[in-house]
């Protein structure tokens, strides 16, 4: 048993519910009890969808436990197919009906459908959601492709052909990334077979066969079924995701050569802005920022290689809750010296974050909430989704353009911080101080009745500190360590500190105490406050 | 001699009217959702759900968690060791509760709530909380229900949890005095406002179950005469009669009428006399009447149409019927209590097609057939029904909203009004074609 107060992924059947809801013509059945129904809401809220997922539930009840809960399956399956008439069924049993093990696949089969009916084993107390939407798609590629469709070999000036693979409903930015890499190559010259499983129907699947090759966009969904159509189509996979520019120019060449193209003109992209915005001199403060990256596999290996090489930050730490691809996280941590985080426990990764304390956060929604908790700047880069993830405008991440929106969403951030940093360094002038009224209600009212006693000087500081001292905090739980005791400030130092601008002081402040708890100095005076200067230069 | 309003029942009314039964696809959520509310009611009361990843994720995508830093509810999600019995689950949970226990001291009350799951494996948690409870009492109260899907509807979840908590209240004295008790959760700012009317008809006091701390339990006996305010709690009931306690039969404290019968119900019981029950509802009942004039001009003659969610749709169709004049075509409800609800379907318009349980797709095949004004619903089904060109109202926002008592009457009416407004203001904007077509296209699918 797992204590979990918050969870990362779904269960499988989720998952499965993001495929058949991305696909046209597919209906799945679940069996599964009453409440499972909630999962709708995900995609008529979350995504907006103006209809309702292609999902018949069952929903058994305790009653029904001892007697026929096979036949209330069969009933379902037969009423979905006569209302809905799809193409293809899958079926498939939740967490509570893989319990009671109906056969939903068996079941299914003695009805006798006249369309393709793919049953479904995820088995919900082992796996997750990313798995069960790769699972199913995998199980619809292997059930519906046509193994006797082949792409003939091409003749010389021939447009090269691929399929797309890996966009799911609920997906992060997935309709987006996907007209950005369409556009792309379809500017390659290339023509496209097939997209799925967004948008494909099973009679597209079926034609999976006719392509020179995959372009896998999500390993996490589509990485078993190209690994199968590799196999089975001799169909060559790409292996870079195009997210960052660097990641974009390396996947177009991947691309080129497997299609035998010329990638120059497309890598020549005048609206790709984002190289040399983080070139220009204005971007020299992001210089070195240390960052902390989490989220599933795929984008948490983009984003710690754009952040150290395309923008210059410094990668204190990385990981992810993908358990399945700890691997590839593993090595990609290894480029930038740390030791990745697999796990998927967010209080885990809530300690880590106020272990290292980095200066900017990219991660799921749950690490802007812990970044908002402990006053670190965050960018949002990786499911789970929130409604803030479809937004009305086009945003993907993928391509030159997912290049460009990815400076702005983590440059933002930082520069909202330099922001609150002015409006602190103004608030100790004599006009715009804490006590002073707002000047839209004529600035003559003094606050400082209220009980605000706080000097103007040290004002400044106070966000950061409570920052900190929230932070603190939270370490000194990570570690559980109660025999650290924080020295004491000499007058001499302390009034030293305050010299230091402010939006660096709580800086100051932080090194130095743990410059004299790691000496061992039970005060601070002036030296050990330059010593500590001088030590954390170097 | 009474002044008090008399009420008129409908001509007619409901009392014996047929009610369609359905069985099929519910589009409901399970008991596991009533957390969401319990545990901001219980200050000190922590949920733990024994279950799968799916409970974990239905709560939390229900209740949209991710604005707590850690929230008095977790799931100890069984796993494959667990089923394979390889793991103890006992053991298993007796090691989560220690672990969860340290670290959050200011727990007093820790109820293990069942899923789906943990009851068809028949994990016995009863005498889970009977074994923890004697290992943290008396800093920590264990007690156990159920929310599982299997046997509960959305708010039912709320009645296990109130009745698995009803024994531990406190033996009222054989010789004490007659005693209000005010049952089911109510927002605090509805329990104030009640509170202050109670007072001033001389009930000094009063008491709410559940309390808002888990140390605050009201006492029960013979002499406790209890109101319900929620009409879903028929297990709490059962449980607070099986102590000596009497259910005062009203209808619910929805609207103005609503209000005013069930705080009478109260005054009666406890002697309140006629003038003084006047004297002390009359201003707050004239105030809630001219703010709902307002939203009666929105709302009467508009047709409304509910899909089962929370067993509150019965009293919410009464109120905007009677006190707002809109017209009922179907009225949904997951489950209906015959003795409970008998005030309200006395009152509910003869004729009025009244469905249980369901079957989602039959029901919105006479929703289309029906066209009403407006289709009260579910979350999942608000968006593509509004697609379709329909006008709809998240049943959810019922259940969290305050709504009860006369200061929420208008606040209550403007739920329903407000999604017509908005129609009504946008609807004559231009939209692009696509926008068209995209409506066309659910339409079709549909």
């Amino acid at each position: 048993m797992q204590l979990t107060l918050w969870t990362y992924e779904g269960p499988p059947h989720v998952g499965a519910m993001r495929i058949a809801t991305a696909m046209e013509g597919v209906h799945y059945v679940l069996h599964a009890p009453q409440g499972d129904t909630y999962a709708d809401l995900l995609f008529t809220m979350i995504q907006r969808d103006a209809k309702r997922p292609p999902v018949t539930y069952t929903t058994f009840q305790a009653r029904d436990l001892g007697g026929d809960t096979a036949e209330l399956f069969k009933n379902a399956a037969r009423e979905a197919f006569e209302r809905f008439r799809p193409q293809a069924m899958i079926v498939g049993a939740s967490c509570t009906a893989e319990l009671i093990q109906d056969d939903p696949g068996g079941l299914c089969k003695a009805l006798n459908l006249p369309v393709p009916v793919v049953p479904l084993e995820l088995p919900s107390y082992q796996r997750k959601e990313n798995w069960g939407a790769a699972e199913t798609f995998y199980q619809l590629v292997r059930h519906l492709a046509d193994t006797s469709v082949r792409r003939a070999p091409r003749e010389s000036g021939q447009r090269a052909r691929c399929n797309i693979l890996g966009p799911t409903a609920l997906g992060f930015r997935h309709r987006d990334d996907l007209r950005e890499i369409t556009g792309l190559l379809t500017q390659m010259d290339i023509d496209i077979n097939v997209t799925a499983p967004q948008g494909a129907s099973p009679a597209d699947l079926a034609r999976l066969g006719d392509a020179d090759f995959n372009v896998v966009l999500y390993p996490e969904i589509a990485s078993i079924a190209a690994g199968w159509l590799k196999r089975t189509f001799g169909q060559p996979v790409t292996t870079v995701v195009p997210i960052g520019s660097g990641a974009t120019c390396d996947f177009i060449r991947e691309v080129a050569a497997l299609a035998g193209v010329d990638p120059e003109s497309v890598l020549d992209n005048p609206n790709a802005r984002a190289p040399w915005y983080s070139r220009s001199v204005d971007s020299t403060y992001l210089t070195s920022k240390r960052v902390f990256v989490f989220g599933d596999a795929t984008h948490v290996v983009a984003a710690a290689r754009i952040a150290q090489d395309e923008m210059g930050f410094t990668v204190v730490g990385l990981g992810t809750y993908s358990r399945e691809f700890a691997r590839e996280v593993r090595e990609a941590a290894q480029l930038y010296g740390v030791e990745a985080l697999i796990c998927d426990d967010y209080l885990d990764v809530e300690a880590r974050i106020a272990e290292l304390q980095p200066e900017l956060v990219l991660g799921t929604q749950m690490e802007r909430h812990i970044a908002k908790r402990l006053g670190i700047p965050c960018a949002v880069i990786s499911a789970p989704v929130h409604v803030q993830d479809f937004p009305a405008r086009y945003s993907p991440q993928m391509g030159f353009e997912g290049a460009n929106v990815l400076f702005d969403t983590w440059v933002h951030p930082l520069m909202m911080g330099l922001e609150e940093h002015l409006i602190g360094m103004f608030r100790g002038d004599a006009e715009f101080h804490e006590d002073a009224a707002p000047s839209h209600l004529g600035g003559s009212v003094s606050r400082s009745a209220v009980g605000a006693t706080q000097p103007a000087e040290d004002s400044a500081e106070v966000p950061d500190e409570a920052a900190t001292a929230q932070a603190d905090q939270a370490i000194a739980v990570a570690a559980s360590s109660s025999a650290q005791v924080v020295a004491t400030w000499s007058a001499d130092a302390e009034k030293e500190l305050k010299k230091i601008p402010f939006f660096v002081r709580g800086k100051a402040r932080r090194n130095t105490e743990h410059y004299a708890r790691d000496q061992g100095l039970p005060v601070i005076t002036l030296e050990t406050l330059y010593d500590a200067k001088a030590h954390h230069s170097r | 001699m009474n002044t008090v309003i008399p009420i008129q029942p409908a001509v007619g009314g409901c009392t014996d009217a047929p009610v369609l039964r359905e069985r099929g696809q519910r589009e409901v959520f399970c008991g596991l959702t009533g957390i969401i509310w319990l545990h901001r009611k219980i200050q000190d009361a922590f949920f733990l759900v024994v279950g799968s990843r799916t409970c974990a994720h239905l709560i939390q995508s229900a209740a949209g968690v991710m604005i707590f830093a850690e929230p008095r509810f977790a799931t100890a999600i069984i796993d494959e060791r667990d089923l394979a019995g390889l793991a103890d689950c006992n053991e298993e949970l007796d090691r989560v509760v220690t672990r969860l226990l340290a670290r959050r001291p200011e727990i007093k009350l820790l109820f293990l709530v069942g899923s789906c799951p943990s009851e068809v494996i028949k994990l016995d948690l009863s005498r889970a909380a009977q074994r923890l409870s004697s290992q943290f009492m008396p800093n920590v109260r264990v007690l156990n229900y159920s929310g599982s899907g299997i046997e509960t509807t959305f708010t039912q979840g709320e009645d296990a949890c109130l009745a698995s908590l009803v024994p531990s209240l406190p033996p009222a004295k054989a010789d004490a005095a007659p005693a209000l008790m005010v049952v089911g959760t109510l927002a605090d700012v509805v329990e104030d406002q009640f509170t202050r009317l109670f007072s001033a008809m001389g009930l000094g006091s009063v008491a709410f179950f559940p309390p808002r701390h888990a140390d605050r339990l009201p006492s029960v006996g013979p002499n406790t005469r209890y109101l319900l305010a929620q009409p879903f709690l028929a297990d709490t009931a059962v449980a607070l009669e099986a102590r000596g306690a009497h259910r005062l039969s009203a209808p619910f404290p929805l609207g103005v009428e609503g209000t005013t019968a069930w705080l009478q119900a109260a005054a009666t019981a406890m002697g309140v006399n006629a003038d003084r029950f006047e004297q002390v509802t009359a201003p707050a009942r004239r105030r809630a009447e001219s703010a709902l004039v307002r939203q009666r001009v929105q709302l009467a003659g508009k047709q409304i149409f509910f899909f089962p969610d929370s067993q509150l749709e019965i009293p919410l169709a009464r109120f905007l019927s009677r006190e707002l004049g809109m017209l009922l075509t179907e009225v949904g409800t997951p489950y209906l209590h015959k003795q409970h609800l008998a005030p309200e379907l006395a009152l509910l318009p003869a004729g009025t097609v009244l469905s249980e349980g369901q079957h989602v797709e039959n029901q919105l095949d006479r929703c289309r057939a029906a066209q009403p004004d407006i289709v009260v619903c579910g979350l999942g089904l608000a968006n593509p029904l509004e697609a379709e060109g329909f006008t709809t109202k998240w049943a959810i926002e019922l259940v969290f909203t305050p709504i009860q008592g006369y200061e929420q009457a208008a606040d209550l009416a403007e739920l329903f009004s407000r999604p017509l407004l908005r129609r009504q203001k946008i609807n004559n904007a231009p939209v692009p074609l696509a926008l068209g077509k995209t409506l066309a296209a659910s339409v079709a699918g549909a």
